[in-house]
Formats: structure tokens, sequence, C-alpha cells
């Protein structure tokens, strides 16, 4: 397997950089590490998982579609699309890489969303497996393998060495491209590695929820009245944080702003379902209560979503509603409430 | 403790002198409470609790609580949380006569996001006995961190032990604390302005306008928020340039001036641990030296120095003054 020596790590970054822009988890004042543009310095974050998730890179938090000019009774309107550059994330979970999977099947079905689809193009996703779980992850409820993460490349970090497996046409394009960086080494310690992990992960409380009777349409109806929808929202806030540090939610709005007289900027910024306001028609949102709106991200990602994606759930376990949530209510509580657990 | 509390909570509710209990329900890993209400005797001698992670204010659940249930509703609260309670009913948004309060002692809360970060992420269990925190690791380790290093952020300026309002209270009255919390607002103070508007945009870049931070304040209760309304062109999503996106806690904290009592709920519940309690407390301070020492929630009946015009008022010249510096 290809290998890299820690200590030579930032000389990796320093060339990729040069050819790419370079995105990885970096430790801030916080204590905590979030995803950012590489500069010479920057000491690649090992932490489990960034507050936000990597789905930014794709699906941004605010992007701007396109302008709209109105001039007399002319009205242009203009692509502001900057070219996208190629860009390189590293040190993507085996979680959130599975979140591009579910994102792929919402942006990337007909009609295709451009926008998303230009910066999956010019992306390439170096993931870096899991050797320290945390108690609340559960991505193998979702058969994820935290060990082996999948991506263009995928990358283990034992002791003192990095190890590399180019998976698609991209990555072997990619360590082609970087060769002399790499040199060629045993994959014993990746094996050993693999199996600690895994043990771990078997021994982590959430991993075998039932989830029997959530992705089908037989029950669909059923879990939908059920009574316990009531109690498990009480006490949510409304507030969009579990949304937004989600790696898989993609819902949206387009808003535009009037720059002048005449000028509007119009772009889309990350939704939730969890807000009043939500799909907002002539009649108001259509989920008059908490509830109704907390019922629907849960019925949205372990029932419509699979139901529509060959069972894929749209849940990947990451865990960080688990951390997030002001109220600690989550996914969880609400599988263990609905499902036969 | 606890078991005493939901005892006597239990007993209330038995003999029907309330209806439900708000309080704390338990979760899965003994940290991760989520506030409930308790309707019988059973479920919350089994299922709620009062602990060192019992950090969420519950004043605020009783405006939507007492608008839809029937008879009186029992409410656990600590110090911190009776001033918000007061702050509300000062504004009227509920009878006191259908609250009956047990006042629980609190020697500051942990955060068990910080024990994790020390400890690791692999706890499955988590306890604290008021002076140390044990884990238990999912590989069966026990690992302990002094309490003292894990305080929520939120309690580490703790103003007061002291209930200002109750019914019933458990463990001795505290007092008002010497809290040292404005030293942190000093340090911002002390920057130069290019500095302090570097310190808000580094720390406000991070918002991911979740709105978490509104949706937990006990201050924030008006009935359709401005951010929420789509016509007044703030609308609560992220807006289309970063600085005005900077601006809606700014205009946030200017909206809770004057009844914001710095309970903190904030900056406990800020996905991105972005110090938003720092600029209430800035707009406190202020409040403090130009109108006179004042708490809001401190009581129910004094006027409150934003709403309240005097002749001996600062005139803002002083505040032009200020900003020149």
């Amino acid at each position: 397997m290809l290998t890299l020596k820690e200590n030579q790590l930032d000389a990796f970054f320093a060339l990729i950089e040069k050819k790419r822009e370079l995105y990885l988890p970096v430790e801030q004042n916080t204590g905590k590490s979030e995803f950012k543009r590489w500069v010479e310095g920057d000491k690649y974050s090992t932490a489990l998982r960034t507050t936000r998730s990597a789905k930014n890179f794709f699906f941004a938090k605010s992007e701007n579609l396109y302008d709209i000019e109105m001039n007399d009774k002319k009205v242009e309107v203009i692509d502001t699309r900057k070219d996208c550059n190629d860009f390189v994330i590293f040190g993507v979970r085996a979680c959130d890489v599975r979140s591009f999977d579910v994102l792929d099947n919402v942006f990337l079905a007909d009609p295709v969303d451009s926008y998303y689809k230009n910066r999956r193009d010019h992306g390439l996703v170096i993931s870096m497996a899991c050797s320290k779980p945390a108690a609340t992850c559960f991505c193998a409820l979702f058969d994820i393998d935290a060990t082996s993460p999948n991506g263009d490349i995928q990358a283990w970090h034992v002791d003192d060495t990095y190890y590399f497996d180019p998976i698609t046409e991209k990555g072997d394009a990619f360590v082609e491209e970087f060769k002399e960086c790499f040199t060629e080494a045993d994959d014993a310690p990746v094996r050993k590695q693999k199996e600690e992990t895994l043990n771990k992960i078997e021994k982590l409380p959430f991993v075998k929820l039932n989830l029997d009777g959530f992705a089908t349409e037989e029950k669909l109806t059923e879990l939908f009245d059920r009574p316990e929808w009531k109690d498990l929202s009480e006490a949510c806030l409304g507030c969009g944080t579990c949304t937004y540090v989600c790696p898989t939610c993609q819902c949206f709005d387009v808003k535009d702003y009037k720059v002048s007289e005449g000028k509007t900027k119009r772009y889309r910024v990350w939704d939730s379902c969890m807000y009043s306001n939500f799909t907002k028609m002539a009649a108001a949102n259509p989920r008059l209560t908490q509830t109704e709106r907390f019922r629907q991200r849960f019925m949205h990602k372990l029932v419509y979503y699979p139901i529509k994606n060959e069972g894929m759930y749209g849940c990947v376990g990451c865990g960080r509603c688990l951390v997030s949530c002001p109220v600690s209510m989550n996914i969880v509580k609400v599988i263990k409430t609905m499902g036969d657990n | 403790m606890s078991t005493e509390i939901m005892k006597r909570a239990a007993e209330l509710l038995k003999s029907g002198e309330v209806s439900l209990v708000l309080g704390w329900r338990v979760g899965d890993f003994d940290y991760d409470l989520t506030p409930s209400k308790f309707r019988t005797a059973e479920d919350l001698e089994k299922n709620c609790i009062y602990n060192d992670f019992s950090a969420a204010n519950l004043s605020k659940y009783l405006i939507k609580t007492l608008r839809k249930e029937e008879g009186k509703v029992l409410v656990f609260l600590k110090s911190c949380d009776t001033y918000s309670f007061n702050q509300l009913l000062k504004e009227h948004k509920f009878d006191r006569e259908r609250v009956y309060i047990i006042g629980v002692p609190c020697d500051e809360k942990v955060d068990f996001d910080k024990v994790k970060t020390i400890l690791g992420e692999d706890i499955i269990k988590m306890k604290s006995d008021g002076t140390t925190v044990t884990v238990t690791t999912t590989e069966g380790e026990e690992k302990t961190i002094a309490k003292s290093e894990v305080i929520l952020q939120k309690c580490v300026n703790c103003k007061s032990r002291k209930h200002v309002v109750y019914d019933e209270l458990f463990g001795d009255e505290g007092e008002v604390l010497n809290s040292h919390r404005f030293d942190e607002v000093a340090k911002i103070e002390a920057m130069k302005p290019e500095e302090r508007y570097e310190f808000w945009r580094g720390e406000l870049s991070r918002c991911i306008r979740c709105n978490a931070c509104r949706d937990v304040c006990p201050a924030c209760t008006c009935e359709h928020c401005v951010f929420d309304n789509e016509e007044s062109g703030v609308e609560q999503k992220v807006a289309s340039n970063d600085f005005e996106e900077n601006q809606f806690h700014i205009i946030r904290a200017f909206h809770v001036a004057g009844r914001c009592t710095d309970c903190g709920e904030c900056s406990r519940v800020c996905p991105e641990h972005i110090p938003l309690h720092l600029l209430n407390r800035k707009i406190i301070s202020d409040i403090d030296e130009f109108y006179g020492d004042y708490q809001a929630g401190d009581d129910v009946d004094s006027i409150a120095p934003l709403t309240m015009f005097n002749q001996v008022d600062v005139e803002p010249s002083i505040v032009k003054s200020r900003g020149d510096n």
C-alpha cells in the first residue's frame, strides 16, 4: 500500500496546495475542529469529527445563484458563477463520505443541480478511517464501515504512518500525479488497526438498534400516526441546529437580496424543516405545529428517503445531533421509541 | 438529593395540588437530559432527575405549557433560572398563581462536551458527585476529572446562588455572588477597535444561523420574531453576505437589553461555541454604569432603567464620546 510518514505530511499538503485548493480539519480556538483551507503552519487535526459536516463543500451554507438586472423594461439574468477550481478534501470520515452519496441521490437526480454537480466534479475526497469511535457513533447501524471509509482515496493513520488506497479513477490519477510523495509498504498495520477498530465498534451502544419497519411503505401510515411524536417533540425548540450540523440534511431556500434599485441577487441558503416558515405556501407552512415539523425530519430520514432510494437511509450515524441538540433530543431517541427496541 | 426532590414533587402530583411537573428526563448517557413534562408520580420518580447535568433553564417552557395545560404546573428552578422566571412574570407571560416552584440547589453544572474533549469521546457513563466527574468508557475503563475543570461556561461566573422566587426550597438559601462576570467584557473593551472588530468577526463567522440562541433565550418571547418574517428582509436563514449575517447577534443583544438576566443559555446551546453571552454582558455592564446597578429578574415590581425616562439619565453624547476611543 502507498504510505507517507507523518513528518512528511505538511510537505505533501504544500505540494497539493500548489496545484489544487486543499481543505482539511484544523483545530480552532474553541478546541473543536472544522474544515478549512490549508495554509502553511496549519496542523491536520485527527479529531474524530468536525463540528460542522463536510457537506458545505458541495452544498454550501449560502451560495449566490445569479443576478437579475432590470433596465427600463429589459430584464437581464446574469450568471455569476465563478470558475470552480479543483479542490481536495482531506480527512473525511466514513459517515461524511456516505453523506455525499445521500446528497448525490437528491442533487444529481434529474433535473441535475448544476451548481452542486460543478462542485462535485471538481472535488476529490481523501477519506480517513476511524480508529477511536465515540460512544455517540452509530454509522455501523447503516452498514457504513468506518475502517474502509471510501471516497476517491481511502486513508488510514497508524502510528507515525499514513496509508493510502485509491479506489476511483480520479483517485488513481491523483496518486499518479503525486507519486513522488509515496513509498510502498506492507499493509499489515492497517489490517490490524481495522480489526481492532471493528471490535470497538461492535461494543458501541447504538450500532445494533432495530430498524425493522422503518423503511417500508406498509408501516408508513402507522408510524406517521404514532402518538409518541407529541412527547418526543415537546422539548424541541424549533431551532435548526440538528439540520445544520447534519451531513445529510439537504433542504434549501431560494431568496432574493435587493442590492440596489433594479438589481437583485438571487441566492440559496440552507433551510430547516424545523422552522415555522419552512415550505411556506400561499396558505402558510403546511405543518402547523412543532410536532409535525419534528416528525417530518425523522420520517424523511428513516422512512421516506430510504423508500425512494433503494433502502439507503437518510442518516449516516455521525452522532452530531446527539452532541449539538440544545435539549438532547435526537434520532437515536426517536429510533428507540418508534422502533422495536 | 434528586430522589428527595422527586419524592416531594410526586407527592404534590399525587395530591392533585399540581397537574404536571416540568423537569429533566433521563437519556441514554446520564448527561443527555431532555426538558420534559411528567404527568404521573411513577414516571417522575423513574425518569426525572436533577443532577450536575440539569443545565437547561426550564422557565421559558412555562409559557407554552401553561397555555396548553389546565391546572397548576410544578417547575424545578435553579437559582439563575429564578431570575428568568421573575423577568417573564414581569412581562406578564403567565400567572404566578398557576406555578409551583421548587427551588433546587445548584453549585455549578458540568459541561459534558468539555468532559469528552478532555477524557475522550468513548464515554458511555458519566457521573458527578459534586466534586469529581467519573466516566466509564465503552471498553469498561473508569476515568475521573475534577468537576472544577469541566464547569459549564455559563456557570463559571455564577452571579447568584440565591433563589429570588420559590414556593419551596431544597437545600440552604444561597447568596448573590461577586461573580467577576464583567472581567471578560473589560478585556474586550480594552482591545483596540480593529482588534475588537476582528475578534467578533472571527467568533461570529462560525455562526450557522440555527437560531438556537434565540429559541432557548427566556428573553426572546415574541409571538412572531422579526427574523421569522420573510417580509422583513432579515429572515432567520443565512444572509446574502456574512457581514449582514454577523449583525443578527448584535441586533438580538440590543433587543433583549435590560431584560436579559445573564442566564447564559445562549452560549450553552451554541453548536459553534460562540461566546454570545459576552454581548449581553457588555450591555448589562453599560446599563449598570449609566443608570446604576440593575439586575433583570431580581424582582417583579421595579421599573427597568431602559423603560423609564429620568432627568438625570445620561445624554447620548456619552455614548458618542466612548465610541471615539
